[in-house]
This record gives C-alpha cells, structure tokens and sequence, in this order.
C-alpha cells in the first residue's frame, strides 16, 4: 500500500481507478433486487460498487474511482441505476448520497489500510462505516434541506434501507476479503 | 458515445458548458435564498419555458421528474400535514424547478463537450498535481470497461449455472472480481509495454 506515498499515480492505479469506476456503472445495470416484497424499498447493486473501491483500492485510489464515476455521471451519461445521470439527479433528492460516494470510498480505504490485518468482522464494520454511517450522514441533511424537512423526518423514511445496506456491506466484506487474498499487493 | 444529450440547434445547445453549467449553479443557488411561492412558481413556468426555447417537448420535461414523483408525494404530505399547504407546494415547486433546470443543462450539452471542458478546467489544477492526461486516460478506460465487466458476468453466469449455483451471489461475485482484476493488470502490463509514460 506504498501508493499513498508516492505523489503520482502509476499507470496501475490509473487502469484500477477506471476498472472500479466501470465497477460501479456496471453494477447499476443489475436489476434492483426486491428481498422483503413490498415492505421495504428494492434495493440497487450501485452501492456495493463503492464499498468495494474502498476496501480494495485503498483511500486514495478508491476515492478516486468514486470521482471518476461520478464525474462521468455530471457530464451526462445514464451511469447511474435505472439509467439515470446528468445534472439533475446529482442536485436533486439523493444528491448528497451520491456527491459523497467518492468520501465513503476513501474513508473505508482509508480505515483499511491503517489497519491491514483486520479479521472479518473488523474489515465489515470498516465498510459499513464509510457506506452507511459516513453515507446517510451526507444524504440526509441534503435530502432534509432540499426538502425543507426536520432530519428526524428524513431519518425515518430512510431506516427503510438499512436493511438492504447491510446486505450490501456483508457481500462487499466477503467479495474484498477474498480479492485481498488472490491479489496481496493490490 | 451513449448519453442523455438531445440533439438540436437552439442557444442553448450552442451555449459553452463552461458558462452554461455557471448559470445553472447561480440560477439554482437563486432558488434556494428565495422564499416566495409566487416567484418558486414563476421560476419553474421560466424553466419549462426554457424546455420550449431548446426545442424540448414537455414530454421531457416530465421525463425529467417522473422517478422522484414518489418523493415529491412523500414530501408533499409530510409538509402539508406538519406547516401547511404552502410550505408544502413551495418545496416541491422548488425541487422540481431545481430538477428541471439542472436536467436542461444535460440534455443540451453533449457528453464529449461537458467532458472536454472538464478536462481543460482541470489544468488549472495542474499546480496540485493533477494531471489531465492521466485523467483522460482513466475516462476512457473506465468507458470501454464497463461492456467488458457486462460481458465477464455473462460468462461467469453461465459457468455457474453449469454447477446449478447461479443464484448464488458470492459464486457470480468472486470469480467475476478476480477476472477483473486480471484484465485490469494485462491491460496496464500493455500500456506500458507501449510505452506511456505516467
């Protein structure tokens, strides 16, 4: 992980900062997944794509892959799930989920290579910091300005995708730890 | 290239990104210090007449809105029911008028120009480091691996299927991950031999 150190990014970095960009694209293309019927909101794979970038790539190169995605998703490509993109879905509602996906990436890197022999569960409650915790901690007063609502009010409509975010987390949790034991130097 | 641009010759499709996206920033900004419902409302009839300028049926426009109309209704009755019927249609003018606007500047922008632009703008930052080459280069990577990625879980798939575990999340996820990867390495390994220089 000697890569934070040196100021310039190899042609590596680069290729697996586009790779976890396309990642992330790619996973908007999956059907949302309903797990709970109609009780709770579908669920879209497009979030994994940043637990993963963290996790794997490390802060810097994380955070950057999650820039990359969503500067291409600025200049108007239909990157994000549903085809959505374009100016008016970063500035509207879930705006600030999506703005601080490039933080949530780094912040889990950032955890992850601080503290490279974590266990498991360690690794999973890294991830579920920096995609739930750090994630909703933007989302929600953006969604609560946006709509001139109470936080608390804001809080409540979005419990109902926690449960779909812990999925998430324990499959990012696997896939990462998996990927860091076939590719050790990542 | 795939995007959401919508063809046409109007000024605001021969607007620059670069001013275009300002106006929109400032326009928006606008919108949020003004508290009055009159004027939310006659901003958002100005945006839709906006829509009309660039060629743009209101179908689009309400193409725009129509996946966050479930927001707008949520919304819509939270605010009735705590400050009233007021508060409750400025906020959803308002985001919609938001919405709209910021749309309207995707829709009459071409990718490869808000792209171009982007990449000029980051010049600028080139005393911090950043180096716009490598950020060309890493758009256009990440362009051409997203069917690469849709093509590796289609094998992958299929593979599993062949093992009755295609509905197994972890037996797709893995070995699609680890394939990845090793695109990734052979695809730098031939940058290099080709002499980039990063």
């Amino acid at each position: 992980m000697d890569s934070t150190m040196t100021r310039g990014l190899a042609t590596k970095d680069i290729v697996y900062i586009a790779l976890f960009a396309a990642l992330t694209a790619a996973l908007g293309l999956m059907p949302p997944i309903h797990f709970a019927g109609a009780a709770l909101p579908p669920i879209s794979a497009q979030s994994l794509g940043v637990m993963l970038a963290g996790a794997v790539l490390g802060a810097k190169r994380g955070g950057l892959a999650l820039l990359l995605f969503i500067g291409l998703v600025a200049v108007g490509l239909p990157l994000l799930s549903g085809g959505r993109g374009g100016m008016g879905v970063l500035l509207g509602t879930s705006g600030g989920f999506l703005l601080a996906w490039p933080l949530c990436a780094f912040i889990i890197g950032y955890f992850v290579q601080k503290d490279a022999t974590a266990n498991t569960l360690k690794l999973g409650l890294y991830v579920a910091f920096g995609g739930i915790v750090v994630m909703y901690a933007a989302g929600i007063p953006w969604m609560a300005f946006v709509g001139k609502l109470g936080m608390s009010k804001v809080l409540t409509i979005m419990v109902a995708y926690i449960p779909g975010d812990l999925v998430k987390v324990v499959l990012a949790t696997i896939v990462a730890r998996g990927l860091r034991r076939a590719y050790p130097n990542l | 290239m795939l995007d959401l641009y919508s063809p046409g010759k109007s000024i605001l499709h021969r607007m620059t990104p670069g001013p275009k996206m300002l106006l929109m920033m400032a326009s928006a900004t606008a919108l949020f210090i003004n508290e009055s419902l009159p004027l939310t409302a006659a901003a958002l009839i100005a945006t839709l007449l906006l829509y009309r300028v660039a060629g743009l049926p209101l179908k689009t426009a309400l193409a725009q809105v129509r996946p966050l109309l479930w927001i707008f209704v949520l919304f819509f009755a939270i605010q009735w029911y705590f400050s009233g019927l007021e508060l409750a249609a400025y906020v959803v003018l308002r985001l919609a008028a938001l919405i709209l606007l910021a749309s309207l500047v995707t829709l009459t922008t071409r990718a490869s120009d808000m792209i171009d632009t982007m990449t000029r703008a980051l010049t600028l930052l080139k005393p911090l480091g950043v180096n716009p080459d490598k950020v060309s280069l890493a758009i256009s990577l990440a362009l051409r691996f997203i069917p690469v990625l849709g093509r590796i879980s289609a094998e992958v798939r299929e593979a599993q299927k062949v093992r009755g575990l295609e509905r197994s999340v972890i037996a797709v996820a893995m070995p699609m991950a680890i394939r990845a990867i090793k695109i990734a390495d052979d695809v730098s390994d031939a940058i290099d031999s080709r002499g980039y220089r990063s």
